[in-house]
């Protein structure tokens, strides 16, 4: 910590984000940098909104590897990226049901997250009281004579989340579907504003169950950035410990789900043992299944015991032990990969098109893993080999997942080995002097998940803004299913396995 | 794939113990489940489960009751697909105002005699969400509810320490 050194520097006049500046753009440099978007030149990695601003985060081909901008719109309204680039679209979509802000030139003018339920429009800046009825939504048209269409959701068949997915199809064939999402949105935008850091924390660590450590780590990350706390060494260790067996528990749990809705329970039921045997460790390491709220801005809330060290490498050697005999149950089973082979392909433009992370992502070439390209600690001093394929099919993305589980593995395996000894948490506080930003690139099991806050002088958070990596994998499951039998579409949905609640925020 | 089967059929059961059933759902449940409607449905039970919100944590420990340790069918407990197969509404979650509609359609679409029984804190008075301009609250202003079963998330021991109470009393 050096806040001493803080207090002593001239006062920012503008707040100024840490680890990455943020820079005030003009309407000439925002197109500028959309038409860079569009072109491929640099990649979309989230836009969120304020109640008179917008602000755009991008992925940079160069050090530093991320760029914020912001464009002032008092008017209310701010030139549509998603016009010229088509990622943009859901966010900006987004952003006007929620803070009212115009995106002109957009291509797409429906609301996305405002089912009109709520009782309010723009419900996290000036809103207005409406009567709470249910908007209608015009899908887009498929035209031809034999087309016919099939509503599905928002409640499913399996225990799965809720929307809503509307597939044309041509006999089995499907020849478009449409999502429909925002049916678990829980206004998190608005619930985080005026939030205690702790509450916030708490709140952030629920956006998706599944990736709650994750979670909680980026919204840590950030807060430390904002603060400039140094975190302990220990605690940075097993901040990554938690992150891993957090990965290590969803990819088992998704492989074998994509197996059963291949008719292969078989699978299932041995990748469950895998992951039971995953959370029921973590909870006698750490507390919590789920290692919910384990992760605090400033270290970890518990230690790692000798013991439960041990019995973690145990469980290390048992997987190690079980992984090539579910590979080679997976390979060698060919009625399994005549389901997985050549189904829900999505090209590598598409991929780099959307930015998109994780597996999916990984599937389908674009090889972006925030632990390499960020490199935040103490993943640059750990050896490991991400996941890549080309195939961009859902055997591909089982695979990519394959060669995830192994990646983790020998990442814990060096966590156990070196983390050092020492406190787990740094005694710091908000010290009171001036509003500050800070933004975080963590990566979850599913891909990048971005936080950018603002906390106030007193500690309270002004604005959290926190995009899930399912932003840019859901549009890209529409062109996955595209030609496929509807019969494979539980296949598709598994393989890329979004989050519905990390999405509808 | 003949190794597994072998080994699945060599080795003993992985399957635990049942839990005993919790005593605070005893106590809520003592007054919501017919004798009638228990003669008639014995211990089967057909559950259908419904996310009217949650952050995908419960879904997760839900999940995991199907899994070789705690094997849920073995109560007679199963999950179907449909609403209308079902005798007992799994709810999670702080009832979004966007799933207000489909959870009282889901509920009108369940043959009677049924049950509700709301999981998680969220489902139980809104959890950290409620408050929200986007959330209902509780799983009880929308549906009746006969049983809670508390955690965030509820563990699967939790879970199934609910459920069996829930089973029992109707026998």
């Amino acid at each position: 910590m050096n806040f001493a050194s803080k207090q002593t520097a001239a006062r920012p006049s503008q707040p100024t984000c840490l680890p990455w500046p943020r820079e005030l753009v003009d309407e000439g440099g925002w197109l500028a940098l959309a038409a860079s978007l569009a072109k491929g030149e640099r990649e979309l990695l989230s836009l969120w909104g304020e109640s008179s601003s917008v602000h755009m985060a991008m992925l940079e081909p160069r050090e530093p590897r991320l760029r914020i901008v912001t464009l002032e719109c008092p008017e209310g309204a701010f030139p549509s990226v998603g016009g010229v680039h088509p990622p943009a679209s859901r966010l900006e979509r987004a952003i006007h049901d929620l803070y009212g802000l115009r995106p002109e030139g957009a291509s797409d003018a429906r609301r996305w997250l405002d089912h009109g339920r709520w009782g309010l429009r723009h419900p996290c800046s000036a809103p207005e009281k409406i009567e709470s009825t249910c908007d209608p939504y015009a899908f887009l048209p498929t035209e031809g004579e034999p087309l016919h269409q099939i509503p599905v959701g928002p409640v499913h068949a399996g225990i799965i989340e809720p929307g809503h997915f509307r597939f044309s199809a041509n006999g089995e064939t499907v020849v478009r579907l449409e999502e429909r999402l925002g049916f678990v949105h829980k206004g998190i935008d608005q619930l985080m504003c005026g939030a205690s850091i702790e509450r916030a924390a708490r709140i952030a660590a629920r956006v998706s169950g599944d990736s709650t450590v994750a979670y909680s780590l980026a919204f840590a990350q950030a807060v430390e950035a904002a603060f400039d706390v140094d975190v302990p060494p220990r605690a940075i260790y097993l901040r990554a410990l938690m992150a891993e067996l957090e990965r290590l528990a969803n990819h088992f749990g998704d492989i074998g789900a994509i197996c059963n809705d291949a008719a292969f329970a078989l699978m299932q039921a041995q990748c469950n043992l895998v992951r039971e045997r995953i959370l029921r460790e973590a909870a006698s390491a750490f507390g919590h299944r789920l290692m919910m709220d384990r992760i605090t801005p400033g270290g970890t809330t518990v230690d790692l015991k000798q013991e439960n060290a041990a019995a973690l490498l145990a469980m290390v050697e048992w997987i190690e032990l079980m992984t090539p005999r579910l590979i080679a149950l997976f390979g060698d089973t060919t009625s399994l990969q005549d389901r997985t082979v050549g189904t829900g392909f999505v090209s590598e433009a598409l991929a780099r098109q959307y930015a998109c992370g994780g597996y999916v992502g990984r599937a389908s070439g674009r090889t972006f893993d925030a632990r390499k390209a960020i490199g935040y600690a103490p993943y640059p001093r750990l050896t490991f080999e991400v996941g890549a394929s080309k195939e961009g099919d859902v055997d591909a993305r089982v695979w990519v997942r394959f060669d995830e589980v192994k990646a983790s593995l020998q990442i814990v395996r060096q966590i156990l080995d070196d983390a050092p000894e020492g406190p787990i948490i740094a005694a710091w506080a908000p010290p009171d002097d001036w509003t500050r930003e800070g933004a975080a690139l963590v990566e979850g099991f599913r891909g990048d998940i971005f936080v950018w806050l603002r906390i106030r002088a007193d500690g309270v958070v002004q604005r959290c803004h926190l995009r899930d990596p399912s932003w840019f994998q859901w549009p890209l499951l529409e062109a996955a299913i595209k030609d496929n039998i509807v019969a494979d579409f539980p296949l598709c949905n598994k393989s890329f396995n979004c989050s519905y609640s990390g999405h509808d925020l | 794939m003949q190794k597994f089967l072998l080994q699945g059929l060599l080795r003993s059961a992985l399957t635990e113990r049942a839990p005993t059933p919790d005593t605070a759902s005893m106590a809520e449940l003592g007054y919501t489940l017919g004798r009638t409607a228990r003669q008639k449905l014995g211990r089967s039970l057909s559950i259908r489960e419904v996310d009217a919100g949650s952050c995908n944590g419960c879904e997760l420990e839900i999940h995991a009751l199907n899994n070789a340790y705690y094997d849920l069918e073995r109560f007679g407990l199963r999950f179907v697909a449909s609403p209308r197969h079902a005798d007992v509404l799994l709810v999670t979650g702080p009832v979004t105002k966007n799933m207000r509609e489909a959870l009282e359609r889901t509920y009108a679409a369940t043959p009677d005699p049924k049950w509700v029984i709301a999981v998680g804190d969220c489902a139980f008075d809104g959890g950290v969400f409620c408050n929200s301009y986007a959330c209902v609250g509780a799983v009880a202003k929308v549906v009746p509810v006969d049983l809670h079963i508390r955690g965030c998330p509820p563990d699967p021991t939790t879970l199934l320490k609910g459920l069996i109470a829930f089973v029992e009393n109707m026998e």
